[in-house]
Formats: structure tokens, sequence, C-alpha cells
């Protein structure tokens, strides 16, 4: 007995209906035979026969649509007739006859509501979670004030998280800040190869030219030595610009612009060290009400986050705190870190003579991986030289 | 010493080149013969190498390069020359269904070692049907290299790697391109069809372009070096494979990427190499993804119109800005 | 080789047998197809074995061979072996393309069987270049061309006529003219519907035949053939036919009604050739017999094998999109 399938005519035919038997039971039928009439979408399509034999059994009845390989009619053998050859073809399985139905289409989703999501860049987002730090309560200076790299680093060097809107104001917290003054320095001792120079600096002329100017000035808009000190830093670092900047990824990325850091202490312990923007650009006496803005900023906790975010290197001045010399550790990524020590008397050799003259220590640590001593040598070459001519500054 | 050469020179140099070294090459185009070429490329070429070698063809795009394809099919080395990517749409059914496809649906028992050279793109003012930029079409198509030299000795030296290619290699050359002159280094003797070339070094940015867009890409970033702002400037070369680990090498350290391509930006190749770095860069991006393309609009022929509808190196020191100091 | 057919026991048995091996092919192709071992599009030769036989009998292993989606009979009738293409319809590796290209993708290397094309006309193009290679490369050969009357609307069929005649490429277009193109007759399509005049417009030799006599198709085909060998420039052949079938599976034929193909059935190429043979005592009807069990055998023998293939590892899925190199 040999099973006569719907068959399969078309590339996309799935089923088709059959609309009329050209045979009936006991007819024989040979290959090459029309036996049937298939109602397809492009129309009626005469169905042949590859087997051989008596029809058996009409199976579905006219007007019926079935799938493409199901079962329609039975083929026997004639009676008193050899069975023919094996078929090579295996027969397709029918599947069961069913209705077909076409795929119901969902009608639509609900509405998506809108998400407010903090927008930190794919790559702060990974840094801030190497450094501990919740990216999304940060203000941004990148695309549609999205937060970067820059600014993860630089909040994680500070506690004091301020925010564009007062109402994500953190309160400081001196714990907290150890912390995370405790997890920049590790990494920075770990990560960074740090190289150290020193060079003293006779400071006669700025502090006579400071003594000077001052004297003309108010009280209020008299110039403390610190903003002599930075104004050198920055001037200094326009000639040696490998030392402004940060090291990611492997590379030195220079510093647009020259934006020192000026490291804070706060009452109670702890350390800031905001931006002075564009350093190099400004006049002594903006430096002077910018500094003095920073520091009751800075210890009111009301710092700007551009200026957490952007320094491309950091100064530090111990002023009258009691150390000849500051060996410090570089806040990453930046690639130094510029210590001035407190300002002491020394016997100092002028021509043949030795005179008692001011000095300050100026000390530079830098990432060995960005520069080498060469460079940081002729960074403290360049400072000495601007402090020797302060009315340039 | 170098040589001081025109982009067209260049690419002559090469044709005759070939020419010499291989009897089997030949070069069938329309007005390569006697013409001297639509862009004067091929001049000279007939009286030193004859018809039999030089073949102009009647207007029958299909025709010759369906011939082309039959003819690398069973031993020669054609080199066809379609006059603009814009008549090359004639071709596209031997092209598309019969070159990129007879290898693979053949089963791998012929290939198609076949070189076509096509002029594209936009800036003559001369309108619509003259200035597509469709090489991001061609590089959808598997079976087919596509190149796309801007420097002179891409330009020089690209068509003999196409022809150690077994497969079919399109080259687009820039229209703007020919006249440029560059320095031809006597140190380089071949280029590979296989990477791209960082042109430029830089840190801020990657710039990701091609032709001429390469071209206005290095312009641009002499503008924003006198700003500050460092850009790494690549030439794709390879359009189809991308070469995507020197893009991705790239943006990974500099964490920000400017895609420039003439093309219009829907479904433009500056889609597809956006996304390839979003899916192998996305967690390194410090910046969204941008592109500078084509306006939506078909090429006007009104000059102004033209440089407006085209990217421009203002454009692409616009879109870097844009990401390295946002407003 | 010469123009004329000689009519001996021998030939014309091998005439038959090869219009008969493609006749059962087809159907068993038929029947595959309905029990959807074979997929996707099939379009089948009955009818129209006259033209193949016919043509293949002009020409040498070393000439090239360019057909359409409809080249089971052009592949049969040049040699491509059975079983290598029954395999390939049931989309095995051992198929003659690796699977790859299916019934209308049929490619031969060792035939010079440059393909199966499902654009009609895209083959034309193909096989004008096929000729000027060989032709550039010194060999003696020549490019048949086989189309059907649908081709010869397309912008292809025109430009590649022109540049055949052109530069005296050594091509024998061969147009099977089977009366319809898919649903399209072709008063319906053509202009002029006397196809061979077209050729005129190229300067080149048109001729129009029977192409339902498979002798007078040979005898057509060795004369274009022995002239364009001898350098004389590409030549049209235009033969008339008929596909006893549809224009693939999936078609209710609602543009022709079924007296016309009972018509043209009895005038079919196997039917009228064996007649002929009988009548004039060239063959017995114990040899027809045994040709036909012959020709079923060895489609069985093919199925058996195709059965048996395996289908290629999906891993090697973007294999061949590029060649390693060009083939020796």
């Amino acid at each position: 007995m040999t099973d006569f399938l719907m068959p399969a005519l078309g590339a996309d035919m799935e089923a088709g209906m059959l609309v009329e038997w050209l045979v009936k039971p006991g007819d024989r039928i040979k290959r090459g035979d029309i036996v049937a009439v298939v109602e397809t979408q492009k129309g009626a399509i005469e169905v042949e026969t590859f087997a051989e034999g008596i029809v058996s059994e009409l199976v579905v009845p006219i007007g019926t649509k079935v799938p493409v390989g199901s079962l329609l009619a039975r083929i026997g053998e004639a009676a008193g007739e050899e069975p023919p050859a094996p078929h090579p073809i295996a027969a397709v399985l029918p599947p069961p006859i069913a209705p077909i139905t076409s795929p119901v289409l969902p009608t639509g989703a609900a509405p998506i509501a809108a998400v407010h999501r903090a927008k930190v860049s794919p790559a702060a987002r990974g840094r801030a979670t190497e450094l501990g730090i919740d990216a999304t309560t940060l203000s941004g200076t990148g695309v549609e004030g999205a937060v970067t790299v820059a600014d993860v680093e630089t909040a994680a060097r500070t506690i004091a998280v301020p925010a564009a809107a007062p109402a994500r104001r953190k309160a400081l917290d001196a714990a907290e800040m150890r912390k995370a003054i405790a997890a920049a320095m590790g990494r920075s001792k770990r990560e960074i190869p740090h190289y150290y120079l020193t060079h003293t600096v006779e400071l006669g002329a700025s502090l006579s030219w400071l003594e000077a100017a001052n004297a003309a000035q108010p009280v209020p808009k008299r110039l403390i030595l610190a903003v002599l000190l930075l104004k050198a830093a920055a001037l200094a670092l326009r000639d040696v610009p490998q030392l402004n900047g940060t090291f990611v990824n492997g590379a030195f990325c220079p510093g647009e612009g020259i934006h020192i850091g000026w490291a804070i202490s706060l009452r109670g312990g702890g350390l800031v060290a905001p931006a002075v923007l564009e350093t190099d650009k400004r006049s002594l006496s903006e430096l002077m009400s910018e500094m003095r803005g920073l520091v009751q900023r800075a210890r009111a906790g009301g710092l700007r986050s551009s200026e957490l975010a952007s320094p491309t290197v950091t100064v530090t001045s111990l002023g009258e705190r009691g150390a000849e010399a500051v060996m410090g550790i570089i806040y990453p990524p930046q690639v130094a870190l510029i210590g001035f020590g407190m300002v002491v008397t020394r016997p100092w050799v002028v021509g043949s003579r030795i005179e008692p003259r001011p000095v300050v220590t100026v000390s530079l640590a830098a990432d060995h991986r960005a520069s080498d001593g060469h460079t940081g040598a002729l960074l403290l070459n360049a400072i000495e030289q601007l402090l020797q001519n302060p009315e340039k500054l | 010493m170098t040589a001081r050469i025109t982009y067209r020179e260049a690419c002559r140099q090469a044709l005759r080149e070939a020419l010499l070294s291989d009897p089997k090459t030949f070069l069938m185009g329309e007005d390569i013969g006697r013409y001297g070429g639509c862009y004067a490329v091929t001049k000279g070429l007939l009286d030193e190498f004859g018809e039999e070698r030089v073949r102009d063809t009647p207007l029958s795009e299909s025709a010759y390069v369906g011939a082309g394809i039959g003819a690398a099919m069973v031993g020669m080395r054609p080199i066809v020359e379609i006059m603009t990517i814009n008549f090359s749409l004639l071709a596209l059914d031997q092209i598309v269904n019969n070159a990129a496809t007879i290898p693979h649906m053949s089963g791998g028992q012929f290939a198609v070692p076949l070189v076509i050279r096509i002029a594209t793109g936009g800036g003559r003012r001369v309108a619509a049907q003259h200035s597509h930029s469709l090489e991001g079409w061609y590089a959808h198509i598997p079976g087919l290299r596509i190149l796309a030299p801007a420097a002179i000795e891409d330009a020089r030296y690209m068509l003999a790697a196409a022809l150690k290619d077994p497969n079919p290699v399109l080259i687009f050359e820039h229209v703007m391109l020919y006249n440029n002159e560059g320095e031809l280094d006597p140190a380089i003797a071949e280029v590979d069809i296989a990477h791209a070339k960082v042109r430029r070094v830089g840190t801020g940015v990657s710039v990701i372009a091609y032709g001429n867009g390469l071209i206005k890409a290095l312009s641009a970033a002499e503008t924003l070096a006198a700003e500050g702002i460092s850009a790494e400037i690549i030439d794709l070369r390879v359009l189809r494979p991308l070469d995507t680990s020197t893009l991705l090498a790239s943006v990974t350290k500099t964490r920000r990427c400017v895609i420039v391509d003439e093309g219009w930006k829907s479904g433009s190749l500056a889609a597809e190499i956006g996304m390839r770095i979003a899916e192998n860069a996305f967690f390194d991006l410090d910046a969204p993804l941008r592109r500078v393309c084509g306006r939506e609009v078909p090429i006007p022929y009104a000059a102004h119109l033209e440089d407006a509808a085209l990217p421009q190196p203002a454009d692409i020191a616009a879109a870097v800005r844009g990401l390295v100091r946002p407003a | 080789m010469s123009a004329r057919v000689r009519l001996d026991h021998d030939h014309v048995r091998h005439l038959l047998r090869q219009m008969i091996r493609i006749r059962h092919f087809e159907s068993k192709c038929a029947e595959l197809y309905q029990a959807q071992k074979i997929l996707g599009f099939l379009h089948l030769y009955d009818g129209e074995e006259a033209v193949s036989v016919g043509v293949m009998e002009a020409l040498t292993p070393e000439d090239a061979v360019v057909a359409t989606y409809r080249e089971h009979g052009q592949a049969i009738a040049r040699g491509v072996g059975m079983n290598a293409l029954m395999a390939e319809m049931l989309g095995k590796q051992e198929g003659c393309c690796h699977g790859r290209g299916g019934s209308m993708h049929i490619f031969d290397r060792k035939t010079r069987f440059y393909g199966g094309n499902a654009i009609v006309g895209g083959g034309l193009p193909l096989a004008i270049g096929v000729a000027l290679g060989d032709k550039m490369l010194g060999r003696n050969a020549v490019t048949a061309c086989f189309f059907g009357d649908g081709a010869v609307d397309e912008g292809e069929f025109h430009e590649s006529m022109n540049l055949a005649s052109l530069w005296g490429l050594p091509v024998l277009f061969v147009c099977e003219n089977n009366l319809y193109a898919m649903g399209m007759a072709l008063e319906r399509a053509e202009a002029r519907t006397d196809l061979a005049r077209k050729a005129d417009a190229y300067r080149m030799t048109g001729v129009a035949i029977d192409g339902m006599d498979v002798v007078a198709v040979e005898s057509a085909a060795r004369k274009a053939v022995e002239e364009i060998r001898a350098g004389g420039g590409p030549q049209f052949l235009e033969c008339h036919t008929y596909r006893f079938r549809a224009h693939s599976m999936f078609d209710a034929q609602l543009y022709r009604t079924k007296d016309e193909v009972e018509a043209w059935r009895k005038k079919g190429p196997i039917g009228r050739f064996e007649g002929w043979l009988l009548k004039n005592s060239l063959i017995s009807e114990e040899e027809v017999h045994r040709i036909e069990v012959e020709a079923d055998a060895e489609v069985d023998r093919a199925v058996v094998f195709a059965e048996a293939g395996t289908p290629e590892p999906v891993g090697e899925l973007e294999r061949f999109v590029t060649m390693e190199a060009v083939p020796a």
C-alpha cells in the first residue's frame, strides 16, 4: 500500500485545497497520471501520481484544505500483480490534518513609561566601579552633560561631591574622605613609577618684588607668595608640556590647557585639590582672588564640579607648616606633582661670598612612564628662572 | 629623492605596469582608448598597447562587465573601468548576481579574478546623477573586496595587489582626488589591501574616513591641532572587509570617535562602522559615536548647495569639538 | 567536425537515449519536489530535450556552455553526471556545487559548464566573456549560450549580441523559444515575434529551426559551430520548442489552455524521433524499452547516491565566499 500525499508544488506553498478527484477507488493508475486538482493561491493545479496500482481509498474529501505532506489517498497493489519494486524514496510522514490558522500578532505592547537615568559614559562607569564611586551622583563635563572618565577620576580625589543642583550636595565626612584619599594614594603608589627631583630656588627677588607690590595695595588685594609660586609653575609647564596631562590606557594624553590643582587642606583633616582653570593665562591678582575663593569654598564644601574635574597637574605648598621639602604622591591619572616646601633662610653663595638668603625647595614627583629626569629637571629650572623675574609673572 | 606625481598619474602608472608585467591583463571600458579616458587616466595606453589590450567598449555596462567576469573565469585578468559609480548601477546585476556569487554558487569550482575601477563621489557641480557615493552599497556584498585609495601610494600600488587577489576587487577612485599631487616614497614598492592606516597620530579622538573624506579629515585635524585638540586620523583604505582591529585599537586609546562618510547618512557605511565600534568598544567609549555624512538630498547643482550637502572639514572639526569640548 | 549529421544506428540510438535520460531525470525531480526532497524552485525541461541534445552534438569537450535556470537538460546532455546533479538538487555536499547552488545554479568545471543562472538574460554577458577569454588565450573554443524567449527582451541580450558581433566573438546564441516567458506569451511581449530576425540588427547570422526535431537541431548547430570556428563571428539559432510542464512546479498555468499543451505533446521530440526511427527500422521496440529501463535505473542510482549524501557542516557556512587561489 502506498500513500498519496498532498504534494509541495512551490517554494512557499504551505497547504492546498483539494477541489477535485479525477480517480475513484478501484481505478488503475500509472506513473504520470493526473489524479486530482488542488487549488492554491496561484490557481488550480493538476496533481500527478508517481505511484502505480489500484486506488484503494480517497482519504480527504473535496473542499478540504490540508497542509503539504498530508495523506490524500491510499494506492494498493493490483490483485495478482507482483508488488512494485521498493520505492527508493522514503515516504514523508504526513503531519496530522489540522486546520490552518495564521499566526496572531499581538496588537501592541503598553506604552513605555519615561525613565530618568543619569548620563554616564560607559568608560566612566567602568572607572567608577574600579574606584568605588557612585558615578550617577557626579556632575558631568562630557557630551550632554554626561559624566566622563576625567570627571570620575577627579571625584576620586575628594569626598566633597558638589552637584549642579544643591539638592544633590553630600555632607563632608572626614572618615569618608580619609577612605577616598587612601584609595587614590594607594593606587598611585601601586601603579605609578614615581621619580623625584628637588631643586633649591633663591627667593630674594620674588620676596622683594612682592613686598614692593603689596605696599601699593590695600590689604584685601595683597598677594601672597603662593600666588607667585603657582604662576611660575604654570608658566614653566608651558615650556615643559610633557608634565601637564594624564596617563591613560598606556599613553600620555596632554592636557587641554593648564589647569593646576591647588592642594587645600581642610579643617578636621582631608585634602582637596580643585583646579585653577587656565592657570597660565590668569594675572596674579586674578589668581589671588581665585585661590582665596577656592579655599573658602573648599572649606565650606561648595566647590564647583568643573574645578574638581579638570586639574591637569597638582601643586602643593606646605606654606609655613614646617618642612623644607615635600616628596608627594601623584594624584592619578596626572603625571606630576609639584611641591613647594617652607621658605627658610639659608647660607647662599653670591659671587665669592656667603650670605643669608631666603630659599625654598621645589620638588617634583613625576610619572616615569610619561617623562624622565631630564624633562623634570627642565621644569624645575624653568620655575627657578621665572621666580628670578617676578615682574614678568 | 621622492617623485611628485598626481593621483591620476599614479593610477596610470599602475595600469601601465599591469599591462607590461602580465600578458593576461587587458583593459575594457568606455572611452578608455581613443578618448584617453574620461578622467585622462588611460591616456596614451592605447597607443602603447594596442586595441587587443586596451578595448574601447560600446555603452553596454552590463555586457562588458559580464564579459570581464567570463574572461576572468577562463584565465584572463581583465581590468574593467566603469566611468562612474552612477553608471555602475547598469552593471549591478553582473557584479552582484554573477561576480560576487559564482565562486560560492559553483562550490569553489570557479574564481572570478576581476578588477573593476570605478570613479565615485561629488564636488564637481555635476548634480544628482553624476555625484553618488554608493561604495557603501558594494561594501555590503559578500564575495567582493572594496578598496578606496586616498593616498598617492595607494593609487599607485593597490591595483597590483588587487591583481594578485583571486576574488573580484572593486577600486573606487574619488573624482576630487585625481588632481591631487603628492610625494611617492621610493621606499614603498607595494601596499596591502587588507588594513586601514593611521595617517595622523592623535590622542583626543579617532576620526575614521576614506577617499576624499580622508583629505578633508586631515585638513580638519590641522585646524583642531591649532586649538589644542589632538585628533587621530584613520584612512580606512579597505571598505570590505573592514579592518576593525585598527579602528578599535584607536578608539580604545582615544575613547571618542567621529566617522566621515560622503554617502547619505541613512544605511551608510558609517552606520556599519559605528555599530562595530559600539559592539566591540562600548565600555571604552567616553562619548557618543558621531558621524559626518552626506545630507539626505540628491546632490544639487548649485555650488553652495552641493557644498552644504557634502561633509566639509568645518563639519568634521565641529563634530570633533562637540565630543571633546561639549558646550 | 562536419555539418552533416551521421544518421547511423549508433548515433540515432545515442540521440534518443540522451533525450530519454533527460525526460526521466526530470520526472524524478518532479516526484522528489512534491515530496519536499527538492526545495525552492524547480524548472523542468520536458518537451525541449531536442534542443540541448542536438546542440551538444556540435560541441567538443574544449568548448564551453552557459545556460539558464532550466538547465538540467543542458547539463545532462553536456555530460554532467546524474549522481552529482541529483545530489546537488538534494542540497548535499556530494553535489556538483556542494549543495551551494541547487537546481538553478549547476556548474561543472570538468565539462566547461559555466552555470545555471537565475537571472533572465544574466548569462549572456558571461558567455561573451568566456568566449572573449578563450579567444584571447588562443583556444579554438566556441561558447554555446542557451536562453529563452524572455531573455530576448532584456537589455543584456542586446548589449551582448552587439558586443559579440562587434568583436567577432565565438558564441553560438541558442534561443529556446517555447512561446512563453513564465506566463507571458510571445505575442504579448514582442514587437517582433520572429526572433531570429533580431540577429539582423547586429549583422549576425540568425536562423530559425524546428526545435522539436533533434536531427534538425544537430544539423543547424553543426553548421553554425563550424562557421563560428572558422572565424565567421557569433551566430543566433532560434529553436522553436515548447515546455510540456508548467514554468516551475508552482504554476497553475492560467495563461495557456490544456488543449494547446496536449497538441504540443503530440509533436514532442522524443515521441516524434522514436516514431520516425521505428517506422524506418533504425531502432527496435525492444531497444527503446531497454533505453528506458536503463535510464530509470541510472536515475534511481542517482537518487540512492543523493539520498546517501551528507549535508555540508554548518560550521563551513562561509566557505567559498572568497577563493584562496584561482583553481588550476
